[in-house]
């Protein structure tokens, strides 16, 4: 028998992934492991309305699909190695799956603080739900609150944890939160609507100690500020979770580089792997619309684009894995050869206000608001030599959506 | 015959769903989701995508 599609993450990307394959007929066994103990669920809400209300697994579920109810879902278990030339993967506990094809999908993890007295209660990331779980419990009423970070999921817990009565102070590197990608008028507006809703902020400030014996009490910044503390957010970026991958021929510097079909390259020569790919928030790939950089990038329709694109390569390649013939080398060559260019979208949620955007803001070298007021609802515009590169609003969602179209790859292809 | 449900006390109107299946979704001029609750099984791949780009899992099929 022809060994499984073996996909490594599952969460959103990995879901994607085994409902695709589905979709384009393959029929074949697809085992999907993951070291959470859940079936995967969407992260989103962890930060935003779900954790202001009760954090529960129920709440954020993927519905499961009737085509995909006979994937092998090996969960709690943890790869530790892979070993490509072979074609198998290892978990933890020295269980050894070989695969036809290795889809890699296991994402981001947070950056932690790193102090001398590390092992503090009251430290918390926001990344899965047992981190949501364990953050909930401790957001009550007065609770002291600091959060590392001003991202976006730094101001959407600041916001999620002033909306539950929390003291919530927030510390970032920036001269405003969110400044890179929103840009200093918007990241400035932002920042003053969180004041007017009791957040105080410490820009271009660092915590670099923490306070307390068993539990934080205390974090230090780089000026020497003691700022009280109950409960610490660490919401300071991430790492790829590639670890498992080295000691292949693979790249995996800042996550696993990848042709335009997400097939992974070797490091050695450039060269893809025909049944290794990578996708979701681990994927480093170019973008055709922007340029010819390859970047990661963790918005959420990443996965689900990518799992779409990988599982038309993969079920392509094996035809229905059940028997059926595989496609003829001219075929799979036309599917190899209609390219990715997924439209870059995000949102996020804080207080009342609703931001959508579409593209790579940050690559803009001019940004200018071209509709609404910077007081109220607003759109700006990001350019990079003159050509739109993103759009932004807070609010005034169709007029975000009219510039969705602008988006495309310059000569058509996909 | 393919019945279709949107959780309004989950959506939150970011329109995603109409880029996917235009002819079952769109914001009106508030910029709130409307949708047409019934369609016809062609329109099952439409909506099936429209479900994995909701950003709030809102939407629902009915067989
Ligand atoms: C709190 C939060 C809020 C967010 N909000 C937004 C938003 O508003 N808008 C937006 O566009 N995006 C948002 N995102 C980003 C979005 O959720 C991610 O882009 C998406 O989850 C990426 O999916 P993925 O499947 O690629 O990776 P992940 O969801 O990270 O899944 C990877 C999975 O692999 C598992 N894994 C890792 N290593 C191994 C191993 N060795 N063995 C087995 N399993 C392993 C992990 O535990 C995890 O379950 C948010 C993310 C978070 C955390
Ligand atoms: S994509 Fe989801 S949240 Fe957005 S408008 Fe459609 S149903 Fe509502």
């Amino acid at each position: 028998m022809q060994h499984p599609v073996v996909i490594v993450g599952a969460s959103m990307g990995g879901l994607r992934a085994a409902e695709a394959l589905r979709r384009f007929g393959y029929l074949g066994p697809i085992t999907a492991i993951g070291d959470e103990p859940y079936a995967p669920y969407n992260r989103p809400p962890l930060s935003k309305e779900v954790l202001a209300t009760e954090v529960s697994h129920e709440a954020v579920a993927f519905l499961q699909r009737t085509a995909t109810q006979d994937v092998n879902w090996v969960l709690g278990s943890r790869v530790v190695s892979a070993d490509l030339e072979h074609q198998t993967v290892t978990d933890a506990n020295g269980e050894v799956y070989p695969y036809g094809v290795l889809i890699v999908a296991t994402g981001l993890r947070p950056r932690r603080l790193e102090v001398a007295n590390g092992m503090l209660a009251g430290r918390h990331a926001v990344r899965t739900l047992d981190d949501a779980i364990g953050l909930r419990a401790e957001l009550v009423p007065g609770a002291k609150v600091v959060i590392m970070g001003s991202g976006f999921i730094g101001c959407e817990v600041a916001a999620t944890a002033r909306k539950l009565g929390c003291d919530v102070k927030v510390v970032g590197p920036g001269t405003y939160p969110i400044v890179r990608p929103l840009g200093v008028k918007l990241a400035s507006e932002l920042q003053r609507r969180h004041e007017s809703q009791g957040v105080e902020f410490f820009m271009k400030r660092k915590v670099v100690d923490l306070l307390g014996s068993s539990r934080v009490e205390g974090a230090v910044l780089d000026d020497g500020t003691v700022l009280e503390c109950e409960v610490l957010v660490e919401a300071i970026g991430s790492h790829e979770n590639t670890e498992w991958l080295q000691g292949n021929d693979i790249d995996v510097t800042a996550g696993v580089l990848t042709d335009d079909a997400l097939r992974a390259v070797r490091a050695s020569n450039g060269a893809p792997w025909n049944n290794v790919f990578a996708i979701g928030d681990v994927a480093r790939f170019v973008n055709p619309i922007f340029d010819e950089i390859p970047r990661r990038v963790e918005h959420w329709n990443i996965p689900t684009d990518s799992a779409k694109r990988v599982g038309k390569v993969v079920a392509t390649m094996l035809g229905d894995g059940v028997g059926g013939a595989a496609a003829a080398p001219a075929e799979l060559n036309e599917v190899l050869n209609e390219g990715f260019a997924p439209i870059p979208s995000f949102w996020s949620d804080q207080y009342d206000m609703h931001i959508l955007a579409y593209g790579l803001l940050g690559l803009a070298d001019e940004i200018k608001l071209i509709d609404g007021e910077l007081s109220g609802d607003c759109v700006f515009g990001y350019y990079r030599a003159g050509k739109m590169v993103g759009v932004c609003g807070i609010g005034l969602r169709s007029v975000v959506q009219k510039y969705r179209s602008v988006f495309t790859v310059e000569g058509g292809k996909a | 015959m393919l019945k279709i449900y949107v959780d309004m006390e989950k959506c939150q109107h970011y329109g995603q769903c109409v880029f996917e299946a235009p002819d079952i979704f769109r914001l009106n001029s508030d910029d709130k989701l409307e949708y047409t609750a019934t369609a016809d099984d062609s329109e099952r791949g439409n909506i099936e995508a429209a479900i994995d780009v909701c950003p709030m899992q809102a939407i629902f099929l009915v067989d």
